[in-house]
């Protein structure tokens, strides 16, 4: 008896693994699929500021950002210390905001084009002079659809 | 033993997929610290359109205007008293509901103005925190509400008829005026 169980166990396959790798596929494309490869260099510094009643944005394409802070020290030599947009990888004015609406604009199926929303990321010690600045040329160019990026406040 | 022998014969004709695993392992470890799964949240608004003329002013009455002045020292003035920002939400609540009838608050939820006015040196960070407490302010009105006609939390998640009909029963009027010169850097 004790015979015939060694020897069942010595036969007995080890764990087939010949499906691991397509396990392991899966996660990959899962991650891959979700995966948003941060598209641009932060040229500025942001930190948004806390709030609580905060709404989540949906969906990705149809939002473009507009950051706006401090250069980062690597610019600061040349962009000096005033607060600054960054629109897509560039230093911008705010003259360029219409163009560059009309840039992403351009990206979107013309019957989702009203659900466009521009977040504004914003440093929380930038004062309001440019933030206004910002409102007012969105608004110029008919972009009202906007959201003040913010981080869910802790303790509250 | 010639079973084990046969076992390895045969497997040798295959390309070995062993490997297979720790390749995409290492792609999977790639992906995973280059993903930030980034939910943008924030609060969301609707700016009035743009026009060249100058708005029409409209005369309202004083007891239907909740003025809020933020100032470049980032100090609240809320119909002319000096307010601190935790005292915000209760007191635009207050003015918009005006649960007792009070002759210096709101006639009714429908009539309420909330005009925000701020410095072009106030700082962002105050400016959304008042638009929150404001914001707030309705958000916690609506809930009320909802739960007193639906007897549900108030969410973006309700049918729109609910919503639609919640918030005209208490609309959201804030109005924003151009900031003034004051205290901006640069």
């Amino acid at each position: 008896m004790s015979k015939f169980k060694k020897d069942g166990e010595k036969s007995s396959p080890a764990i087939n693994t010949a499906s691991l790798p397509d396990i392991i596929f899966m996660l990959l494309f899962f991650f891959m699929v979700v995966t948003v490869l941060r598209e641009s260099e932060r040229k500025v510094i942001v930190q948004v500021p806390t709030a609580t009643q905060l709404t989540k944005l949906e969906e990705k394409s149809l939002v473009n950002q507009i950051y706006v802070g401090r250069p980062v020290k690597k610019y600061q030599s040349v962009y000096g210390t005033q607060p600054r947009l960054q629109l897509g990888e560039r230093f911008a004015d705010v003259r360029d905001i219409p163009l560059f609406l009309e840039q992403h604009k351009i990206k979107v199926p013309e019957v989702q084009r009203a659900k466009i929303t521009s977040s504004l990321r914003v440093d929380g010690d930038v004062t309001m002079g440019i933030v206004s600045d910002v409102k007012t040329e969105l608004r110029k160019s008919n972009q009202l659809k906007l959201n003040y990026s913010a981080r869910p406040k802790e303790n509250r | 033993m010639l079973n084990n022998k046969k076992g390895s014969k045969k497997t040798s004709n295959e390309i070995n997929a062993g490997s297979m695993a720790d390749i995409a392992f290492l792609l999977l470890i790639f992906f995973l610290v280059t993903t930030t799964i980034e939910i943008d949240k924030g609060i969301l608004v609707r700016l009035p359109e743009w026009s060249e003329e100058p708005p029409e002013s409209i005369q309202l009455k004083d007891r239907n205007v909740f003025a809020v002045l933020v100032n470049a020292n980032n100090e609240l003035l809320v119909r002319n008293e000096l307010l601190d920002i935790s005292e915000l939400r209760e007191k635009a609540k207050d003015f918009i509901m005006n649960p007792r009838n009070e002759s210096n608050l709101s006639e009714s939820p429908k009539n309420a103005v909330i005009s925000l006015k701020n410095d072009r040196g106030t700082k962002y960070k105050t400016y959304i925190a008042v638009y929150n407490e404001l914001k707030g302010a309705y958000d916690e009105l609506w809930d009320e509400e909802c739960q007193r006609m639906y007897g549900v939390k108030y969410s973006d998640d309700l049918p729109i008829e609910m919503r639609r009909e919640v918030k005209n029963k208490i609309p959201m009027i804030l109005s924003e005026a151009e900031p003034t010169a004051f205290g901006d850097e640069g």
